[in-house]
């Protein structure tokens, strides 16, 4: 933990990019199962989280990144699915 | 060669304005500070400044814009007064809590309800916790002063605050004076090139403005933020040496009159002062040792230097342009008690409250004033701690 010795003036913040160090993950109540069959690699989902918790690899779709995924069902809202089968949907958290 | 002209005090400070020349001017008209932003708005208008102007719909805005402004890396200005300075209110904390230099003039004016346009303190005394840098000025002259010097305090790289440069409204901001304008180029050189600490603008070093820090280190930014106002007082008496190289006009952290020597004292802010200190040369005409301290630097409070200022008195009294509804006594009679508490030897303080939404304040208040301080200094009591003075019963 830093003293108060060492805090830049006005707190501001000298590095880009440092909201990746805070796992934002910690707080759902529902989170997203993706079900790959019903996949149209569209990645509307992609587009729509706010929190680059949905992982892209090639141009293709790969699951989630639960550590910064809040749970908050935009990618489920979104998500088209095939014929009518959404590829995203929430389940309440277990822990 | 410096100009002799008489101006209002809001031309004076749209004056100082033109020489320095902000990058950017966020404004709203409110009374008295109005002519103030027309003044310079002319100015940008005729050319005669670059400043970019915006012409924002609230002060809370335009305190939102200089915030951004300064954060991007600009030199910034506005002014307010009165509500609008209550406003402005949220983000006050954010320009000083994110260490902007913005320079700002209050033209000082009463607070609502019921509806005032004159003047009274009560505006910045909301304001004198926020973490703004307050100067106060007497008179137009000390405006004009006031507002160049603000520049350097706020832009100091051991500082990095925002300054409030208060005056009275309509006394001071609409009464023609006469002042002495400095040199365009003079004052040009005095304020230098506008270095920012932190610019967003500069995009090859990313940075973020204003984060969350919750109980992990919210404690610590405060104490740290605390720790930059000891370093003020020396800014600004340092400031001041080098203002008076091309001035000749002397400043400190208050000003004392006639305090030396004296058994009585008065404190008091702004105009007021002028006026006293006619009413205590009377009185030392007659022998009866009394002076006067103005403060000038009241945020950060300079309590020890004032302290040892009044210490030696046997009674003094704290006037105050506002009062502090459902509180104890007025907001300057309490940093006046503070800096006072601790020593053995103190004088008796009284508080009155006086001027208040434009009342006058006239000669025969201060001399009420005194006439009571000599019989506080010879009984040793007080008959009042705390009263209004010129008020009709």
């Amino acid at each position: 933990m830093i003293g108060w010795k060492d805090i830049p003036p006005g707190m501001v913040l000298l590095e880009a990019g440092s909201a990746l160090k805070f796992k934002t993950g910690s707080w759902r109540a529902f989170k997203p199962r993706w079900i790959e069959e019903n996949c149209i690699q569209c990645l509307l989902c992609w587009l729509y989280c706010p929190d680059n918790a949905v992982k892209v690899k090639d141009g293709k779709r790969q699951d989630f990144d639960f550590d910064y995924c809040k749970g908050c069902g935009i990618c489920a809202m979104e998500c088209p699915g095939k014929k009518g089968n959404k590829a995203i949907v929430m389940e309440e958290e277990v822990k | 060669m410096t100009k002799v002209v008489a101006v209002t005090g809001n031309e004076a400070v749209a004056n100082a304005f033109r020489q320095i020349e902000p990058d950017v001017c966020a404004a709203y008209p409110i009374t008295p500070q109005t002519e103030l932003m027309q003044r310079f708005a002319a100015f940008v208008s005729n050319g005669q400044v670059k400043t970019e102007m915006i012409l924002v719909e609230s002060e809370h805005s335009a305190m939102s814009a200089c915030v951004g402004a300064a954060a991007a890396g600009g030199r910034v200005a506005t002014a307010t007064s009165s509500q609008g300075l209550a406003l402005m209110w949220e983000i006050l904390f954010i320009a000083s809590g994110l260490r902007l230099p913005i320079v700002m003039p209050v033209v000082n004016r009463a607070l609502s309800a019921p509806i005032n346009i004159h003047c009274d303190h009560s505006d910045a005394m909301g304001a004198r916790d926020s973490g703004w840098i307050q100067l106060w000025s007497e008179n137009a002259q000390e405006a004009y002063d006031n507002t160049i010097q603000a520049f350097r305090i706020a832009e100091h790289m051991d500082i990095r605050l925002p300054v409030m440069v208060c005056y009275d409204g309509f006394i001071i901001s609409h009464s023609i004076e006469r002042i002495e304008y400095l040199d365009d180029e003079v004052v040009k050189k005095f304020v230098g090139e506008y270095k920012p600490l932190y610019p967003l603008l500069d995009v090859d070093n990313p940075k973020s403005y204003g984060p969350l820090i919750l109980t992990d280190l919210y404690h610590e930014v405060r104490k740290a933020h605390s720790e930059v106002y000891k370093k003020v007082p020396k800014v600004v008496v340092d400031v001041a040496k080098e203002f008076k190289k091309i001035s000749g006009r002397s400043y400190g952290l208050f000003e004392s009159y006639r305090l030396d020597d004296a058994e009585i004292g008065i404190v008091i802010l702004n105009s007021a002062a002028g006026t006293t200190k006619d009413v205590i040369d009377e009185y030392r005409e007659r022998g009866i040792k009394v002076g006067l301290l103005k403060p000038r630097l009241f945020r950060p409070f300079p309590y020890e230097e004032v302290g040892n200022a009044l210490k030696n008195l046997k009674a003094v009294c704290v006037l105050d342009r506002a009062d502090a509804f459902g509180g104890s006594f007025g907001p300057l009679y309490l940093d006046i008690a503070a800096s006072l508490c601790n020593f053995k030897e103190k004088p008796v303080l009284i508080n009155r409250i006086y001027g208040l939404g434009g009342r006058d304040y006239m000669p025969e208040h201060a001399q009420g004033v005194i006439d009571e301080l000599i019989e506080i200094a010879k009984t040793g009591k007080v008959k009042v701690l705390k009263e209004y003075i010129g008020v009709r019963e």
